[in-house]
């Protein structure tokens, strides 16, 4: 790919909140979001006033404006939105940042993310209100109108179509409560998970578990990225950017459940691209973070990322292959969206540059290529791969 | 009580300018679907022109309540206060090969305990709600 991005941006600093379970927080989410770049700006070592750029995503409410005032930053260069609901934009902000700071439209750019469910209103509960119109009055009148209940319906098919056992869905959930639980941050930190708890735990929508679905948290998230060039002279080791992507297939965002490749988590399109940008193969990958909305997202990220393919999955998927202890394909090493915290993803991220720079609760040895998968089953969705100085 | 298969207390869909013709269709006890006057080519949802040419010359046109299941799910969890005590309840992604295969949303009638078989053949019922201020009808679907 000749105008590739590949090392060309590192990120230099991370944080985060407290974590908190939805509607926890005492802090305004707007508060959250300040308290985040704060400590990842310190992460950094750079003051925030020198931050010129935001991206974020989801329709985060802290607006960049916002932001730059209360943080009293010099400089406003680049306000940035990916476009699209749920997580589908948390490397994809990692790769808007990135174009920009390559491109000169801004020097040090944070991305981040904040909710306060208390504040505003949860994720998980349909709408209550009494006349819908439009594509949403073709599924919300039939009972169809969460989250977890409009992608159980592609799952259900991918799981159809190659012979997926629920076992496979399982051993995601278990590798995440493990790896929580070497975590002090995570919420279900001290809460851990063995088969016969997940087998026995209700049912939310077939084929989804309670310990399928993801929590939903209060807190907040950022990161901050600089030029290769200026990442050098920061305390952290830089944490390149070898690829970041965007998007979604052929009418992904075909209303009423049309998409003619329907049973995808959406990346066919854009793990190829990936690949290219980062110059680097599945086989190449040292640690994953794959968002969790449900594990049956998570299920498909990793086929469609081309780790196994779909008809491997019973014999792919085991917890073993998914520890930080010794696994080939270690996952969610903080505990992600299902035992972390639900941050829409953005923790993910933050992990997998922990993992770069040795610094996660559950170190995966020489992990010098880090990839995170962004927001499995929405459009658009996104990815990204982080690597060390070792993989330039 | 009443036939409904969900309770009461859902949102109740209202037409728009695009797809007034899909709703009044199912109040009549007929399924009328989009598709171009210029190209032929079948959508659904409802759209302003036809993704396949562009056109803003489309029609609704009446097809067979008739289809296969795509997919399906057994819902448990209640995510609106109507649905408390509903218990589970079958969600169907349905495909209609005499339209271009366009895909539909309903439930699937009868116990909601039921196996259900993807690929099944499944027919349209049409379930009227007459008794709300703006009446409106459901199109669900029970196997052949």
């Amino acid at each position: 790919m000749s105008n590739s991005m590949r090392g060309q941006v590192a990120v230099v600093g991370v944080g985060e909140t407290e974590y908190y379970k939805r509607g926890q927080a005492p802090d305004a989410e707007f508060k959250l979001a300040l308290d985040a770049i704060k400590t990842a700006c310190a992460n950094a070592g750079i003051d925030p006033k020198d931050v010129d750029g935001f991206a974020s995503y989801s329709n985060d409410r802290s607006d960049p404006s916002h932001l730059a005032a209360a943080l009293g930053c010099k400089e406003l260069r680049f306000a940035n939105m990916q476009w699209g609901g749920g997580g589908g934009g948390g490397s994809g902000a990692v790769a808007n940042a990135a174009a920009a700071i390559h491109a000169g439209q801004a020097d040090t750019v944070v991305v981040f993310r904040a909710l306060a469910q208390g504040q505003f209103g949860r994720f998980g509960q349909g709408p209550v209100r009494n006349r819908i119109a439009g594509d949403m009055a073709y599924t919300v009148p039939y009972g169809l109108m969460s989250p977890a209940q409009m992608f159980a319906m592609k799952v259900v098919r991918f799981m159809h179509e190659n012979g997926v056992d629920q076992s496979a869905l399982r051993a995601i959930s278990l590798a995440c409560y493990a790896h929580a639980q070497n975590n002090p941050r995570a919420v279900m930190y001290g809460r851990p998970l063995d088969a016969e708890k997940y087998d026995n735990s209700r049912w939310i929508v077939e084929p989804f578990h309670l310990y399928d679905c993801c929590m939903e948290n209060d807190g907040a998230a950022a990161m901050v990225l600089v030029s290769a060039e200026r990442a050098k002279d920061f305390d952290h080791a830089p944490c390149y950017v070898l690829g970041a992507v965007s998007g979604s297939h052929y009418r992904a965002g075909a209303s009423v459940h049309n998409t003619p490749d329907y049973a995808t988590s959406t990346f066919k399109t854009l793990a190829p691209r990936l690949y290219d940008m980062a110059g680097l193969q599945p086989k190449d990958v040292d640690v994953l973070q794959s968002y969790e909305n449900f594990t049956g997202g998570v299920l498909m990220s990793i086929v469609e990322h081309g780790f196994c393919a779909p008809q491997e999955c019973n014999e792919f998927f085991t917890q073993q292959r998914f520890s930080a202890e010794g696994g080939d394909l270690p996952l969610n090493t903080s505990g992600g969206n299902l035992a972390e915290c639900y941050m829409h993803g953005l923790g993910l991220n933050i992990e997998a540059v922990r993992q770069v720079w040795g610094e996660s609760s559950s170190q995966v040895s020489d992990a010098n290529v880090s990839m995170v998968i962004s927001g499995p089953m929405v459009t658009p969705v996104s990815s990204c791969i982080f690597g060390s100085e070792a993989t330039l | 009580m009443s036939d409904y298969y969900l309770h009461e207390g859902l949102a109740q869909p209202a037409a728009t300018d695009l797809d007034k013709p899909y709703w009044d269709g199912l109040s009549e006890g007929v399924l009328r679907v989009q598709r171009c006057n210029a190209c032929q080519g079948w959508q659904w949802g409802a759209e302003w022109i036809c993704h396949h040419c562009h056109s803003d010359d489309l029609g609704f046109v009446e097809v067979d309540a008739r289809g296969v299941i795509y997919s399906y799910e057994r819902v448990w969890h209640p995510v609106h206060p109507a649905l408390k005590d509903q218990g589970p309840y079958i969600v169907v992604l349905v495909e209609l090969p005499q339209a271009g295969d366009i895909r539909m949303v309903g439930n699937l009638l009868g116990d909601p305990h039921q196996e259900v078989v993807i690929g099944s053949q499944v027919s349209g019922v049409y379930e009227h709600h007459n008794e709300v201020e703006t009446p409106f009808t459901l199109l669900q679907w029970q196997t052949d």
